[in-house]
């Protein structure tokens, strides 16, 4: 086995033109706009690994996701699945056999879940399109097993998917990515549809099969503690760049990123000790015409001259030239 | 005390399938007043999104409401013409729905169906409703709202979109607004903006909200009391502050118990509640909790417990019945003792 990283993305880009209809331009006059979703982001994922990446809404997670697993061409950068590349023409061959090895849990449960069939035929899918299991007993029970797994009765395959709560649907999405025997799964948003005795449920499964398999995951979360809990390695994401990355534990107990520090501040109380809430200062930048320099520079309590006007590069794990300058205190984690 | 905004009282909801009746919600009773939000917690599939669609009339066949009464401002609209309904919806209730695609049309740009929402209900010009529109993006914190606008709702990301509905149904200024799960698919900062803008809602316009969520920060943070649901019926109602911190009914406890934190180590396996919640089709007799809850007696699986006011909570658990002389012994003889009302 080579030394390479599981999951490579090098440099990924996206952009969108978000332009005003043509002839809205053309009456009202006004240029093409465009929307850099990612905006060059790279990071590794080793085999058997959970990399969370969390930021601000908007920012270009679910956009990386979907890149990542091949559902969306890349403007630029790439991506490279143990040693497959998901862009080169010249391993389409490869890339086929790749495919089934993959899965996506989607942050929108019932829009990837067909409504005309029946829960088992859904979960089904997978293991009828790949030829995992022959045998239409031994389909079904396969079936039965895994909607337990994940909480839901045998029986309930007999229904469709709209007869289910929205928790209960995206478990059957959940059911659905465990059916294939994907050795890496892209979860966005996998569990903040379900309540937190589900979603712990969830969680720890999602953990026993890693450990048992080897699976890794690339997992999408809004939910700090969620994330800290699952991810060995965590990339916060702040207009389409990763501004931060380091291990989970760090993360928490020393974040470096001014962004990184507002986010964990922004945690809401759940003790009701009566901490207040840090409100988060400052607008959300126009993603189609992003701050120049640093892209959190209007919001940050630290900005200069320089962040106004320098993009800061991605060193030791952190983009922002406040850290780099040792002008504000790096905390070292415990 | 002036009327509620929203009075629900023993509210039933059944699904009709050729497996049988399914009873959704059973026997479920709140009240939301003035400027207040009342958070609906519980296990996924106990019925927090029936109650909200049966409220605001929105139970397709073969669902039916099969009991019960729902009033808002007094009137009931339970037994109004869809025609009725359909006039109360949007105008004095406003929705937010869990999936935010149900409530987009794909095909229209965002501006288009804002533009057409505040027309239905003001009589706005084009030119005004649409600043109007604008105006409502920038509140709920959509960057550039006047070019967004023109986009599509697939151009949106997830949380964009949640907040876009936001929009949607504040357009009427009504009086009472259900919003199930508005801020899960939104990040910490956004999801702080979304809170205080319902927040301000309850205070300036004296809205009452009807917040359904799983995550019990924003709960925290938001509802003045919250009900807790298990299996189609309302397990713990009471103030936010005890229901959270001193839960009463063991399924409460349970779920307050498994909310994940940052202190915590990140080694630990979650704690979750044994076992799953009983489908619609085999809901056990007594308490439906009982299969699950660690103080369990035989006279949970026999009869069904009422709600019973204890302190500020109103808490449907035998364990709290004053007039049953054995209760408080299955309270002590646990593993895990219940402390009643006190925080640890
Ligand atoms: N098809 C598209 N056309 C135009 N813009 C798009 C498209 N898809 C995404 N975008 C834009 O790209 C940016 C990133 O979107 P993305 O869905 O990746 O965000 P996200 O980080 O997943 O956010 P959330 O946490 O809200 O789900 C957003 O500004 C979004 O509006
Ligand atoms: N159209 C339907 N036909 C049959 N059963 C249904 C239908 N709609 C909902 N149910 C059932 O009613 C119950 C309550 O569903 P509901 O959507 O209210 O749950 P919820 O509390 O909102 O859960 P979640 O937190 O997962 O969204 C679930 O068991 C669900 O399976
Ligand atoms: S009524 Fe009985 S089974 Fe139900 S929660 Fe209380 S103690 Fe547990
Ligand atoms: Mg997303
Ligand atoms: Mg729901």
């Amino acid at each position: 086995m080579s030394n390479a990283p599981f999951v490579e993305v090098k440099d990924l880009r996206r952009v969108f033109d978000v332009s005003k209809p043509w002839l809205n331009r053309v009456l009202e006059g006004g240029e093409k706009q465009y929307l850099k979703a990612v905006d060059g982001i790279s990071f590794d994922i080793a085999r058997g690994e959970t990399f969370a990446l969390v930021g601000e809404s908007g920012s270009g997670k679910s956009t990386v996701a979907r890149m990542v697993v091949g559902l969306l061409p890349p403007s630029g950068g790439g991506v490279t699945i143990d040693g497959v590349s998901m862009a080169d023409a010249a391993q389409a061959a490869a890339r086929q056999r790749l495919r089934r090895r993959i899965q996506m849990i989607f942050q929108d449960p019932y829009a990837s879940l067909n409504p005309r069939w029946r829960v088992d035929r859904i979960v089904a899918e997978p293991i009828r399109a790949f030829d995992l299991i022959k045998g239409e007993r031994e389909i079904a029970n396969r079936v039965g097993e895994l909607l337990s797994l994940v909480g839901l009765h045998p029986d309930d395959g007999k229904k469709f998917p709209h007869e289910f709560s929205g928790g209960q649907r995206q478990r059957i999405a959940i059911a659905r990515a465990l059916a294939s025997n994907a050795e890496f799964i892209v979860c966005d948003e996998p569990t903040s549809a379900l309540d937190v005795s589900v979603q712990a449920q969830i969680l720890n499964l999602m953990r026993d099969l890693q450990d048992r398999l080897g699976l890794t995951y690339l997992f999408i979360s809004h939910n700090l503690a969620v994330v800290r809990h699952m991810a060995s390695r965590i990339g916060v994401m702040y207009l389409g760049r990763i501004v931060e990355v380091s291990g989970g534990r760090e993360l928490f107990q020393a974040p470096k990123h001014p962004y990184t520090r507002m986010l964990l501040d922004a945690v809401p109380d759940i003790g009701m000790t009566g901490r207040q809430r840090v409100p988060v200062n400052g607008e959300i930048p126009n993603p189609i015409n992003p701050p120049s320099g640093c892209p959190f520079n209007p919001r940050c309590p630290f900005a200069n001259d320089r962040c106004r006007t320098e993009r800061p590069p991605l060193d030791e794990g952190v983009a922002c030239h406040a850290v780099h300058e040792r002008r504000i205190d790096v905390p070292v984690a415990a | 005390m002036s009327e509620p905004v929203l009075s629900v009282r023993d509210l039933r909801v059944e699904f009709v399938t050729r497996r049988g009746i399914l009873k959704a919600i059973d026997g479920v009773s709140f009240d939301i007043a003035k400027g207040e939000v009342l958070g609906v917690v519980g296990e996924s599939g106990a019925g927090k999104s029936v109650t909200g669609s049966a409220v605001i009339g929105l139970i397709d066949p073969p669902g039916r409401i099969a009991g019960g009464e729902v009033r808002l401002g007094g009137q009931r609209i339970d037994n109004l013409s869809p025609e009725a309904m359909r006039r109360v919806r949007g105008k004095r209730i406003g929705m937010i729905f869990q999936d935010p695609l149900t409530s987009l049309n794909p095909l229209y740009r965002v501006g288009e169906q804002l533009v057409e929402t505040i027309q239905t209900h003001t009589n706005l010009s084009n030119a005004g409703a649409r600043k109007r529109a604008i105006e409502l993006l920038a509140e709920v914190g959509i960057p550039a709202p006047e070019r967004r606008i023109d986009g599509y709702p697939h151009e949106f990301s997830g949380g964009m979109r949640q907040r876009v509905v936001i929009a949607l149904a504040l357009c009427a200024e009504p009086e009472l607004i259900i919003a199930d799960e508005p801020t899960t698919a939104l990040d910490v900062s956004v999801q702080a903006q979304i809170i205080s803008l319902l927040k301000r809602l309850g205070r300036e316009h004296g809205t009452a909200i009807m917040l359904v969520t799983h995550d019990m920060g924003v709960i925290a943070e938001t509802a003045d009391r919250v009900a807790v649901m298990y299996s189609g019926r309302i397990a713990e109602i009471g103030p936010v502050r005890q229901v959270v911190q001193t839960p009463l009914h063991p399924y409460a406890k349970g779920l307050m118990g498994a909310i994940p934190t940052l202190v915590q180590s990140s080694d630990d396996r979650l704690v979750q509640i044994p076992g799953s919640m009983p489908r619609l089709s085999a809901i056990p007799p007594g308490c439906p909790f009982h299969p699950r809850c660690p103080h369990a007696w035989d006279r949970c699986s026999r009869d069904r417990p009422d709600p019973i006011q204890h302190a500020e909570h109103r808490v449907a658990c035998h364990l709290y019945d004053a007039n049953d002389p054995t209760a408080k012994a299955h309270m002590i003889h646990t593993h895990a003792p219940l402390e009643e009302g006190v925080a640890s």
